[in-house]
Formats: structure tokens, C-alpha cells, sequence
């Protein structure tokens, strides 16, 4: 069957983005961004904790991680939830050690089924941000405004009412959205987002709910993205970090604060093999002057606070 | 009619040529080997439509995690990417989806002001020509000349289809709408003629193993080992081209090479192969041009003649 000459309409070529979401912009041009203390840049440190159902579908798409053999998958299962029980406090102590503070990404359900978790994020002076409610419900535009809404209203609810945070941060299992997630996080009190992967700096979005700040999460430096989709070594991934901060630190002295940012994985980095690993990227970066390491709200609260 | 068209077992677009014995290439002013830098400017939509052949991404619409990971390269990755090409003396050769230029007249601004030339990628990245009508594709065509004239005053030159779909007649109608030079075809490290119904096609040596997006995400490759893989590729070819003038090209994509992680080390190659002094730092317009005011068309077909002829 030949294509429809209606495939050669276009109806969204016009000046800038095909969507209404944001605005274009280009990262060289904007206003430079002071951070506190005159930091040059801010350090994101963005640690994902996260609850594989064994059960969970593989439709429409599965979420990165996700089981891969035959029910029932004792194998990812299993070392998914390592992450759960060692990982997370392996990375916490790491953290403890350095004197950081850095945000916690966490489905939902892990407020239920494992508070500890939840308390040790919280004890430590870390942030929660919201993953979603468990890594086998994805958003996407499949889903009800009703059903979505509803897995978003109780991963909240979950997380506030474990952590006693606000809870104003948002991570969607795989990074996945909907045509009307931005909104229902809004309406649900969610202030910013890590799910879009086109900037290294804050940048507003539009809702019908009122504006959400994007937050940016290196989806390339990423742990879990170097080791399971490009192979690469704990070396490698170190050098890789390394290299990221460099560009980032040089930019800033020219264009103003930038934002360096380290998504983990508590069943990637946390392995005992990999976590010494991430305490040599993270003291690269912390010998030099002028890096100030927050949890992500703060650092939108401070991109906020900027005019 | 009915069904698929009929599968047929080779391209039939050129004939074998084998490397030792081909006229000799000399490119100007001496030169040895050609260099020429192809970003990728692409647009990928937000809601694209299906194509029963390919489904643009992976999954439902938006999948807002790949779409704003190619959105990087507009918003960020090209600056870094360009800045790192002025430094080593490198004008771009735009591998353009066309629609760029309603959509971000900034980036093509700052391409053009460079001398960089454009040529054409489709309209979108993820709008494909396959099932499409012949007459559907010369709309395609005809859409990408009259968009980049209107918007940068230059006549196209040449083609990479998008995504690098094709149908069996695309090189044809290419041809006959004057395009002068196709990089959809891998298979030599020298400009070849491309056997069309009419005027005179070149495929031009393009490359999918120098081509970021292959080396990073197909096989894999970490951002230093990409710096390595360019200063030996040309090394090679610049030795080879002693004898006979090549062509070296470096596909790109600013979404990836103009990541923070990854540009030094491209930075530092390009920056390697413009310290040579046999180098011509080309665009494809030129290589083409060159090849014909040089006789090497003429000759290359000539010798694939001969060497279909019986000379083999």
C-alpha cells in the first residue's frame, strides 16, 4: 500500500518546537546562572531505587532494567532488590563518608514495602524525589487521565507520607511520559522534572496545570546506561564522568554556573566492585573549586530564584 | 497493484571496480586526501505519523526520553560541536532535514555564515520514503531544494536520504532533479560514478564506521576510544593517498559528539588532521566538483567499462 499523501503534511514545521511544551533556546545564548557561594557548578547527585514487580508487563514497553527471562525471574528479580537491601545503604555510606547530600529517587511502592529505605534517605539529609510508583507501571499515553493520575497521586502519597518531605521532585520509571504527564504532575504538586533528556541546564516548561521545571539528568553518563547498554568498564565510566565535569567546569567560567549531574542506580553503583568507583568520580569533581553538591530541589530552587 | 514489489538481488547502481589500477585522483592544489565533516542537523518529530516499514520510535508516541535526547543536539550539543570545527578549520557539510529551517533558522544562520554547505536529509528524520510513490519522493525532492534555496540561497548538491531509507528508484530521480552526489552507499573510500536513467550521479564517500552515532551506539565505542578510531582511519587513508587522492568523511550527530563527555576527544582529532599539511579540508560540493573538473568521473567510468568489458 502506498502512503497517504497526507504523510506529507506537516502540520507542526513552523518556527520553533513541534509541541507547545517549551520554548527553544539555545544553551550558549541565556542568561549566565549564578549559584550560591558563587559556585560554578552544581552537583546533582541522583541515586534511582527502584522495585521490579515480577509480574510486570511488557506492554507497551518495558522500563530500562526490567526482568528479561521466563516467569518467574528469579535472576533480575532478585539482583534488581540487591539494590534494595545493600546497594542503597552502600551508596548512603559513600555519601555519609563524603559529606554529601544528594536526591533519592524512589518508586513509590519501595515507602511501603521497605520504609527503611525511606528513612535512611530521609536520617541521612537527603532528598526524596517521586520514581514513579513501581518500574512496572510506565506512563505513557495508552493510559487513562484517570489511571495515570491515580498512579501518580499514590506514589505521592506514599513518598510524603513516609519521608515527611514535600515531595516536589519527579523521575518517570524509564524516563517515560504521556502527552499529559507534565500536566498531572503539576496538579499533583510536582515543581520539577528529570524525565527530559535535552538540556544540561534548568529550563521552564508549560503545563495547563502551571509551570514545571525540567531538571537535567545525564541519560548518557548515566551508571546503568554505560555498564548495560554500551558495555563499557567501571574505568571507563569514571573517565567518562570525568571528562563530562571538565567541559562543564571550563563552560562555566564563560557562560555561567552549569549543572553537573550523576544518575545511579542502588543496584548498579552500589555493588560492591563499582562503589569505590563512584567515590573516585565524585572526589575528581570535589577537589576542584567552586562545586556546590545539593539535592536537585535545591538546585531548582536556586535556578528559580535567579531573574 | 498488488503486494510488495518484487525484490531483485543486487543494487545494479555501479559496477565493480577493483582499487589497484584505477585512474589516478588528484585533488587541488596538491592536496592528498579530501576531509570532509558531515553534521547531521536533524529534527525528529514529537508525534510523528507511522510508516508501516518503520515506526519512528520505540515507543507509543511522545517517547519523550529519545525525542528530547535528539533535541539536546539543537539546544546544546551543536555549539559545541561547531566551535570545535572553527577551531580545526573545518567548515561543515549539513546533513540537513530540511524542516530545521522553519524550525530553528538560528542554527542554519550560524552554518551559513560559516560557508558551511547544506545538502538534504529528508524533511524530518522521522518521515521515511519508504512506500512512498515515485511521485511522493520527487515531492520530497522538490520540497528540499525550493526550503534550502528559500532559506540559505544555496542549490542543493547532495542527498542523504532520511534515516537512510531509499527505494531501488531514488538514485534515479536524484539524478534527474540535479542532485550530484548521494551518501547512501558505503562501498569505496574514492568518489564513484552511480549508474542512473539520467545526468551524472556520484556517490560520495560517506561513512557508517566514522559515523558517531554507529560507533557509540551500534558498536559501542567510549568517547576517547572515537578520537582514536578517527586519527587511525586517517592515518591510513593519508598514507594510501600517496599514490592515488582519497576521501576521508566524518558523519556527526550533535545530539552525541557534542555531549560535554564526548567533544574534547573529537575535538583533539579533527584538531590532529588539520595539522596536515596534505590535507584539503573540503565540503562535498567541492569534492564533487573536483571530481569532475579533474576527468576522474570520465575515467572512473570508463575504466568500469573496460573492466566490465572483459578486462577483469
Amino acid at each position: 500500500m502506498p502512503m497517504p499523501d497526507s504523510y506529507l503534511d506537516y502540520p507542526a514545521r513552523r518556527y520553533g518546537m513541534d509541541h507547545d511544551r517549551y520554548d527553544w533556546s539555545d544553551m550558549f545564548q541565556r542568561q549566565p546562572i549564578r549559584w550560591p557561594g558563587g559556585a560554578r557548578i552544581a552537583l546533582s547527585i541522583v541515586t534511582h531505587v527502584q522495585h521490579f514487580p515480577l509480574d510486570m508487563p511488557a506492554k507497551p514497553f518495558k522500563a530500562p532494567g526490567a526482568l528479561s527471562m521466563p516467569y518467574p525471574d528469579f535472576r533480575y528479580f532478585t539482583n534488581r532488590d540487591y539494590g534494595n537491601r545493600l546497594g542503597v545503604f552502600r551508596i548512603l555510606r559513600l555519601l555519609s563518608d563524603m559529606g554529601l547530600r544528594g536526591s533519592f529517587a524512589i518508586n513509590g511502592c519501595i515507602a511501603a514495602r521497605y520504609p527503611a529505605v525511606v528513612r535512611a534517605v530521609v536520617e541521612g539529609g537527603h532528598e526524596v524525589v517521586a520514581h514513579g510508583l513501581d518500574m512496572g507501571k510506565v506512563h505513557h499515553s495508552g493510559l487513562t487521565e484517570a489511571d495515570e493520575d491515580a498512579i501518580i497521586a499514590q506514589a505521592l502519597r506514599l513518598l510524603r507520607a513516609g519521608s515527611g518531605q514535600a515531595v516536589e521532585g519527579w523521575l518517570s520509571p524509564g524516563r517515560a511520559q504521556g502527552f499529559n504527564t507534565p500536566e498531572l504532575l503539576a496538579r499533583n504538586g510536582v515543581r520539577w522534572c528529570l524525565d527530559w533528556a535535552n538540556d544540561d541546564l534548568p529550563y521552564e516548561m508549560r503545563t495547563a496545570q502551571g509551570p514545571l521545571l525540567a531538571m537535567p539528568l545525564a541519560y548518557e553518563t548515566d551508571d546503568r546506561v554505560v555498564a548495560s547498554e554500551y558495555f563499557h568498564s567501571e574505568p571507563e565510566w569514571v573517565q567518562q564522568v570525568k571528562d563530562r565535569f571538565d567541559v562543564l567546569y571550563r563552560e562555566s567560567a564563560e557562560y555561567g554556573g552549569r549543572v553537573m549531574s550523576v544518575p545511579l542506580h542502588s543496584w548498579v553503583s552500589g555493588m560492591p566492585y563499582r562503589v569505590e568507583y563512584l567515590r573516585e568520580a565524585l572526589g575528581y569533581m570535589l577537589a576542584h573549586d567552586g562545586v556546590w553538591t545539593a539535592p536537585a530541589g535545591e538546585i531548582a530552587t536556586a535556578f528559580a530564584g535567579q531573574e | 497493484m498488488t503486494g510488495q514489489p518484487e525484490m531483485q538481488a543486487d543494487l545494479g547502481l555501479y559496477d565493480y571496480l577493483p582499487w589497484p589500477g584505477r585512474p589516478k585522483i588528484t585533488w587541488p592544489g596538491g592536496k592528498k586526501l579530501a576531509v570532509w565533516i558531515a553534521p547531521n542537523i536533524e529534527f525528529y518529530e514529537y508525534d510523528p505519523p507511522d510508516n508501516p516499514t518503520r515506526t519512528p520510535w520505540g515507543r507509543p508516541n511522545p517517547d519523550v526520553l529519545q525525542y528530547s535526547h535528539r533535541d539536546y543536539g539543537n539546544r546544546a550539543g551543536w555549539q559545541r560541536m561547531m566551535a570545535a570545527m572553527d577551531r580545526a578549520g573545518f567548515r561543515g557539510s549539513v546533513s540537513l532535514n530540511v524542516a530545521l529551517c522553519d524550525h530553528h533558522p538560528e542554527i542554519i544562520r550560524a552554518c551559513a555564515d560559516r560557508g558551511w554547505e547544506f545538502f538534504s536529509h529528508g524533511i524530518y528524520n522521522t518521515r521515511y520514503v519508504y512506500n512512498m510513490t515515485i511521485e511522493q519522493e520527487r515531492e520530497i525532492i522538490r520540497d528540499a531544494f525550493d526550503t534550502v534555496r528559500n532559506h540559505t540561497g544555496q542549490e542543493l548538491a547532495g542527498w542523504l536520504s532520511p534515516a537512510l531509507s531509499n527505494n531501488l528508484w531514488t538514485m534515479d530521480i536524484l539524478a534527474e532533479a540535479g542532485i550530484q552526489y548521494t551518501c547512501d552507499m558505503f562501498h569505496d573510500d574514492q568518489p564513484m560514478p552511480v549508474k542512473v536513467a539520467s545526468g551524472r550521479l556520484i556517490s560520495m564517500p560517506y561513512s557508517l564506521e566514522m559515523n558517531d552515532v554507529i560507533v557509540y551506539n551500534s558498536h559501542k565505542v567510549t568517547p576517547r576510544h572515537y578520537g582514536e578510531i578517527i586519527r587511525r582511519q586517517f592515518d591510513q587513508l593519508y598514507r594510501e593517498s600517496d599514490d592515488s587522492g582519497m576521501v576521508m568523511c566524518i558523519p556527526l550527530h550533535p545530539y552525541l559528539v557534542g555531549q560535554p563527555h564526548r567533544i574534547d576527544a573529537f575535538a583533539e582529532a579533527i584538531a590532529y588532521i588539520a595539522g596536515h599539511d596534505g590535507v584539503w579540508q573540503a565540503t562535498g560540493r567541492e569534492i564533487a566538483a573536483a571530481y569532475h573538473a579533474s576527468g576522474a568521473y570520465d575515467a572512473m567510468t570508463a575504466a568500469a567499462a573496460a573492466h566490465a568489458g572483459g578486462a577483469r
